[in-house]
């Protein structure tokens, strides 16, 4: 198509009224959504689906055997920690990072902002060996962190900084582009008005972008949960003490044991259902507001 | 470091109070977190020194299993492109039932853990399930005349490369979907209807006019899915078989390198792969900033 | 007008996460005695039973030195090598072949040179061979070592960079050459090069191997542990495979190691120590022989297991290949035999 057609079709064309200008033929319609429709239920439904058809397999009896058995329930445990550490330490970075760059103009922000979004682009093998290197025991750290028996990898700092690592740009990418949309004014305005800089954050920032925090708050929390190959390079993989559930699942599945193995990952696919619905319902009800901060 | 400094203006005046906090939390944190540990692993492959790093680098197999994470991760991006395209396309302007659920299934890659993802994965796609055993006997062997080459399915997805693409198409979609969305909902409807109404056909105005418009989107959720999809490892080592030279993913190989003691070499095929990966974000970054520059979209 | 809980908190929560962050939790001394097993990936069903008489045993005559628990890690035996390697404290290693542990005496110098030396049978309370696990029927009709480069045979075996199994199993196979060609090395290069030709997945691990020649359907032939293949007929039904038993094969040692550092550090020595030493014990050899090990001392075995274990000709490591220490760089290492033989086909 050049564009010397251009002027000849548009004479040809009997003119269109405009209520049906941005509408395909229903028959182009029903062919993509069908499309969308298979696609979907290759690549992200049977997958779901199986892992809750598979973990019924063996009855529900096995089921509730598979996931309170003790090492499965240390897994649980871990996992759960470790997501309570990384994710408010993430959610603090996340806000100042977002204050600084949304309220500020400064020089290499582009720069600063690439450098959060790393690790969502770092492999998560990388962002595991990255701490063997600095801290195992042939690491840069690892002499003098033997020395002094402090142990990082292959115990809950290293699966902390693994997962910190790999959730990082989370809650910073969803709250910049919204703060960046909201401007400073609100803030001015209660500045100038005599409120301190703290309960103006508190008051008015926070408020404002709450929604969009706690979407970047659920994607966080959903891949601190899931992260499975940082974690799984630094983890040491010590039954019922370094198992997270992902790993946890991998051991048993390795164990013969699958029906055991999608048990657990039923609660993880379950913890996933969770997200999906709460981020749902808060796009119901705060559409435009989660909108906003979405459209760049 | 952090205080800002007046003659060189580092930043904008402001009123506002808490920069030097703000960004000193920042900076702190991404350098403890992420920038000191990624300079270990630069010392670390600068530490072999330079004839093995370019002996490890251009091993044929660290060539081969580059030349398929980043084939792979590249193919499954221009898929996610397509249909993610037309899902956006279809949630955002149709009205059908069950579309709010579609919606929301679209996020479950971002929810759902890599690892569970790759064992049901390769649990419906190997040859005897679900769907693998229905695409085994669409086996087909095409030879493309003159050329030589020739185009083959020989009916398996799983532990081929096909399957390494497969588990890449589902953590990559969100990522076009959730980028394009947002824009084609602030589509001006105006553009589209005089475009209509001067007589250019449905497909030419999206072509001409729409395309255009969500081009930038489009390509920053293609490059985000790329760079995610480049460096995957969970869901991807239960499907791809794992082949030296076929199926070997890039990360699968750093860790076989790390699993033979040998932390130089996987630093050096680790700092290759993150090169690539945070030039690709900078050009992402780039390509956003430009477009929002010129469709003034702040 | 102000209300400064918050920055109060948040300052507080951020002195605390960066605590947490910087310092790590420091590993107290801990009430409890626990000792730690890092293993390979075949031997998990093992020493969940070996683990759990051992305990019964000891703190019945300990009283006073009760283990509460020990732990068990598992993965390819060159993987677990490696967590050790990097600081995992692990009280024993008990990997699939000699050559992890001398990489771990080696580079973490954690335990001595000569380990091996320390417990009977070159520390190897157990052996195992290689086997062929094929389906059911044997339709490919694989009898022996010479089947498998027949065209259109597609071998299971895991990656023996990565997997100790492997290793064991392309030995065996060289072992199988070296015999059949006299000694030729082009003819046993040219064999074993065909061999990994019909290799259609590799693994990491044997575990995974296994997984995709049972419940994939990946494969006519599966290279395995002995034990692994019987295992596999006791999880997915003898109705399913049959195990081929080839006309020769090797004398596979698995050993095991006290780690001398960490069971220092832990003050666990003798608890560690008494572990191994329960593997060689009556009781420790009967757990072995039923879990499809072959024990060392078969008297104390249910003669039952022991009929299980087929007559077959066995080559040892020092024997054929000189030891670990010539094999290992010879076969597997960087610019090793496999590397210059292995060429995928597609």
């Amino acid at each position: 198509m050049s564009d010397a057609t251009l002027p000849s079709a548009s004479a040809q064309e009997p003119r269109r009224s405009a209520s049906r200008a941005r509408g395909e033929s229903p028959v182009v319609q029903v062919i993509l959504i069908a499309v969308s429709l298979v696609f979907l239920l290759l690549f992200l439904l049977l997958p779901l689906v199986t892992v809750f058809v598979e973990a019924a397999a063996k009855g529900w009896e096995a089921y509730r055997a598979a996931i309170t058995e003790p090492d499965a329930q240390a897994a649980i445990q871990l996992t759960l920690l470790v997501a309570a550490i990384a994710v408010p330490f993430n959610v603090i970075v996340g806000i100042a990072a977002a204050w600084a760059i949304a309220k500020f103009e400064f020089r290499g922000k582009d720069l600063l902002i690439s450098l959060i979004d790393l690790p969502f682009s770092v492999s998560p093998v990388i962002s595991g060996l990255v701490f063997v290197l600095l801290f195992g025991a042939q690491g840069y750290f690892g002499p003098w962190l033997q020395a002094n028996d402090i142990k990082i990898v292959f115990a809950l700092p290293g699966l902390i900084l693994a997962t910190v690592f790999v959730t990082f740009p989370f809650v910073a990418r969803e709250l910049i582009p919204h703060m960046q949309s909201l401007g400073s004014s609100d803030e001015e305005a209660a500045l100038t008005l005599g409120a301190s800089p703290w309960r103006v954050f508190f008051r008015v920032t926070l408020p404002n972008v709450k929604w969009s925090l706690f979407y970047g708050v659920l994607l966080c929390n959903a891949r601190a949960m899931g992260e499975f190959g940082a974690v799984a390079v630094v983890s040491g993989k010590i039954r019922g003490l370094t198992n997270t559930m992902p790993l946890h699942i991998e051991i048993l599945y390795n164990e013969y044991m699958g029906a055991a193995a999608f048990a657990v990952a039923s609660l993880l696919a379950g913890l996933a259902l969770v997200t999906l619905v709460l981020k749902t319902l808060l796009e119901w009800h705060y559409g435009d507001v989660i909108s906003a901060s979405r459209h760049h | 470091m952090t205080a800002a400094t007046t003659t060189f203006r580092w930043r904008e005046p402001s009123i506002l109070p808490g920069f030097g906090l703000a960004l000193g939390i920042t900076v702190t944190a991404l350098s403890l977190i992420v920038l000191i540990p990624l300079a270990a692993l630069f010392l670390k492959a600068a530490s072999a020194g330079p004839a093995d790093i370019w002996a490890v680098a251009t091993s044929p197999r660290t060539l081969a299993a580059l030349k398929l994470s980043f084939s792979a991760a590249l193919f499954a991006a221009l898929v996610n492109a397509v249909f993610g395209l037309i899902l956006a396309w279809v949630l955002v302007r149709y009205d059908f039932p069950g579309r709010r659920l579609i919606d929301a299934a679209v996020d479950l890659p971002f929810a759902l853990p890599t690892a569970v993802a790759g064992i049901s994965l390769a649990a419906i796609y190997a040859p005897n399930g679900w769907v693998g055993s229905l695409l085994a006997p669409l086996a087909f062997k095409l030879t493309i005349p003159f050329t030589g080459l020739s185009l083959g399915f020989d009916g398996k997805v799983a532990y081929t490369p096909l399957g390494v693409m497969v588990a890449l198409i589902f953590i990559g979609l969100p990522f076009v979907v959730r980028t394009v969305q947002p824009v084609l909902e602030e589509l001006q409807s105006d553009v589209e209807e005089a475009a209509a109404l001067l007589g250019a056909s449905r497909s030419r105005t999206i072509f001409r006019v729409v395309l255009p418009q969500i081009l930038p989107a489009l390509m920053t959720g293609s490059i985000l899915a790329f760079a995610r999809a480049v460096g995957e490892y969970g869901s991807v080592i239960f499907i791809a078989g794992n082949v030296p030279m076929v199926s070997e993913i890039a990360p699968l190989l750093i860790v076989i390198r790390l699993e033979q003691f040998d932390y130089a070499g996987a630093a050096v095929v680790a700092t290759m792969m993150l090169l690539i990966s945070f030039a690709l974000i900078l050009t992402g970054n780039l390509i956003q900033a430009r477009a929002r520059r010129r469709f003034g979209d702040v | 007008m102000t209300r400064p809980v918050f920055p109060r908190l948040l300052r507080a929560g951020l002195v605390l996460g960066a605590f947490t962050l910087c310092f790590g939790v420091v590993a107290g001394a801990r009430a409890q005695t626990e000792l730690l097993n890092v293993s390979y990936d075949p031997t998990r069903e093992l020493y969940r039973d070996i683990n759990a008489a051992f305990l019964a045993e000891w703190n019945a005559k300990h009283p006073d030195k009760k283990i509460s628990t020990i732990r068990q890690s598992h993965g390819g035996s060159g993987a677990q090598a490696r967590t050790v390697i990097d600081g995992l404290n692990a009280d024993v290693v008990t990997l699939a072949l000699a050559g992890d542990i001398d990489a771990v005496a080696e580079r973490s110098k954690k335990l001595p040179l000569d380990w091996q030396k320390r417990l009977p049978h070159n520390s190897s309370p157990y052996t195992s061979t290689i086997v062929f696990l094929v389906r059911k029927g044997n339709p490919k009709a694989i009898k022996d070592w010479g089947d498998l480069v027949k065209p259109g045979v597609q071998i299971i075996t895991p990656n023996p960079k990565t997997s100790g199994g492997a290793r064991w199993n392309y030995l065996a196979a060289w072992a199988y050459a070296e015999k059949a060609f006299n000694k030729d090395e082009a003819k046993v290069r040219d064999y074993i090069g065909k061999l990994l030709a019909n290799v259609p997945v590799l693994d990491t691990g044997a575990r995974g191997a296994t997984t995709t020649f049972t419940q994939r359907g990946i494969g006519d032939v599966f290279l395995s542990w002995e034990n692994e293949a019987f295992l596999a007929l006791k999880e997915f039904g003898a109705d399913k495979f049959d195990i081929v038993v080839p006309s020769l094969s090797i004398l596979a040692e698995p050993p095991v190691a006290l780690v001398d550092a960490n069971v220092d550090a832990k003050k666990t020595r003798e608890q560690a120590q008494a572990y191994l030493e329960f593997l060689y014990s009556p009781k420790g050899q009967a757990i072995i022989a039923r879990n499809f090990y072959r024990p060392r001392n078969p008297e104390a075995a249910d003669a039952k297991d022991i009929a299980n274990f087929p007559k077959v000709e066995l080559v040892t490591i020092d024997d054929v290949f000189g030891g670990w220490k010539k094999a290992q760089p010879t076969h597997f290492g960087d610019g090793g035999t496999f590397d210059q033989l292995y060429k995928p086909a597609r």
